[in-house]
């Protein structure tokens, strides 16, 4: 599914990178522990997370992450905005907590990674 | 010999490519209520030689031109689809690969054939021939030419280089901050700056992208340490013709029992730095999963160097 079809879906308000919303979504991804995320998560993956810092950017440029979603109606510090924007990385917010948010990203057919057909 | 390799290639994008990369995706499709009569307008308009028939999001069969064709010459009995349409439907899902519905389609002499999200049963898309030729052009057109701008920018600087041995070396400077010890949140969510610089570097020098995540990742972590523990460090990056090797050194406070910091899990963070997500004692473990070789020395209050090298060919 398309990052765009998600947004739609499950009423993601767009932050930043607006021009990547084509961009197709292999697996889901959560976790608040950057280690953790670099460990697990791979290109193409959408990342659900209540950190807000400018590190959430470099781990999923470092990791190929498709776009990360913020819960809680937590919104990005202007930094992580900014080079959000400047690598290309969308920043989404969503108003629901993160184990309803995962429910419904789940239901939707996001598979996880234990589940990808390597 | 070129020819074997080459086929080999396309019989692996059978297994790679996936039904839903290559399908159309904007289908047309008609209601088992519909008049045969206005079947013909659908088809000759959207130059379709058949199409799925889908009644409340559910596919309940597939009509195609012949059966058109068929209704006219049989005397044009029974006016709706519903009568005429073929209801034993062969459908394929999104995620089954290309060679599923190439035996398919040969298997069975179908033009087209409705694809179906495994989850949701709903019908996604159709695909047909032209699709899968059309799909099958596009990704190697794709992969030729990633594999050509790898091939230039990598062999333009080993090959142009007249030596025995050609190592490229770049080196960051970090001004550590002792983010742990001056409680220094900026620094530590500022973090990553130097991983970033290297991703890019590598990127220009045609690095497999593999290599570029792994190289990145493990840098990434070793700079964390830096900043949260060290005064200053130094991270140099050298590209051999088969090895991308990592060294790391830094005037930190040094560790004292290196078995124990190398255990998951174990870490020295206090809690403001955990509630940032970082400090959960795995950056070790990840840079040595990273890595191909890696070893570390360190002696309390002399500083610690980390070394380890990710193999290039390893893509």
């Amino acid at each position: 599914m398309k990052i765009k079809e998600l947004i739609e879906k499950l009423k993601l308000k767009v932050r930043c990178g607006g021009s990547q919303l084509d961009r197709e979504i292999a697996r889901g991804y959560a976790s608040d522990l950057m280690s953790d995320v670099m460990a697990h998560s791979r290109e193409g993956d959408i990342w659900i997370t209540l950190q807000v810092h400018l590190n959430i950017v470099a781990v999923a440029c470092m990791t190929g992450i498709a776009a990360i979603v913020l819960i809680n109606n937590r919104e990005p510090e202007k930094e992580t905005l900014e080079k959000a924007e400047a690598e290309g990385v969308p920043l989404l917010v969503s108003e629901l907590p993160a184990f309803e948010l995962i429910g419904r990203l789940y239901s939707l057919g996001i598979p996880g990674i234990s589940e990808d057909a390597e | 010999m070129k020819d074997d390799l080459s086929i080999r290639k396309i019989q692996e994008l059978f297994y790679e490519l996936k039904v839903g990369d290559v399908m159309m995706k904007d289908v047309i499709t008609v209601s088992s209520n519909m008049q045969m009569m206005e079947l013909r307008a659908i088809l000759r308009d959207n130059r379709i030689s058949g199409t799925p028939v889908v009644d409340d999001g559910r596919l309940v069969g597939i009509i195609s031109i012949e059966d058109f064709i068929n209704w006219l010459a049989g005397g044009q009995q029974e006016n709706r689809i519903a009568g005429k349409m073929n209801r034993e439907v062969k459908t394929l899902y999104e995620d089954e690969p290309l060679v599923q519905a190439i035996s398919i389609i040969e298997k069975f002499g179908y033009g087209r054939i409705p694809v179906i999200n495994r989850r949701q049963k709903s019908l996604t898309g159709v695909i047909t021939k032209g699709d899968i030729i059309e799909g099958l052009l596009k990704k190697m057109e794709v992969d030729y030419q990633e594999e050509e701008i790898h091939r230039y920018r990598a062999s333009h600087f080993f090959e142009d280089i007249i030596a025995d041995k050609t190592t490229l070396i770049f080196q960051y400077f970090m001004k550590g901050c002792d983010a742990m010890r001056n409680h220094d949140v900026d620094a530590v969510q500022n973090g990553g700056r130097v991983a970033s610089r290297i991703r890019k570097t590598l990127r220009r020098l045609g690095i497999h992208p593999t290599v570029i995540r792994r190289t990145c990742i493990a840098i990434y972590e070793a700079e964390m340490n830096i900043i949260l523990y060290a005064g200053a460090g130094e991270i140099t990056v050298s590209i051999h013709k088969d090895e991308v090797n990592v060294k790391v050194k830094d005037s930190g406070p040094g560790i004292e029992n290196i078995e124990e910091a190398m255990s998951p899990g174990f870490s020295t963070a206090p809690d403001w730095v955990r509630e940032l997500g970082f400090g959960a004692g795995m950056g070790l473990i990840n840079i040595r999963n990273c890595a191909q070789t890696f070893s570390i020395a360190s002696e309390k209050g002399q500083g610690t160097v980390l070394n380890f090298g990710i193999p290039i060919g390893a893509a």
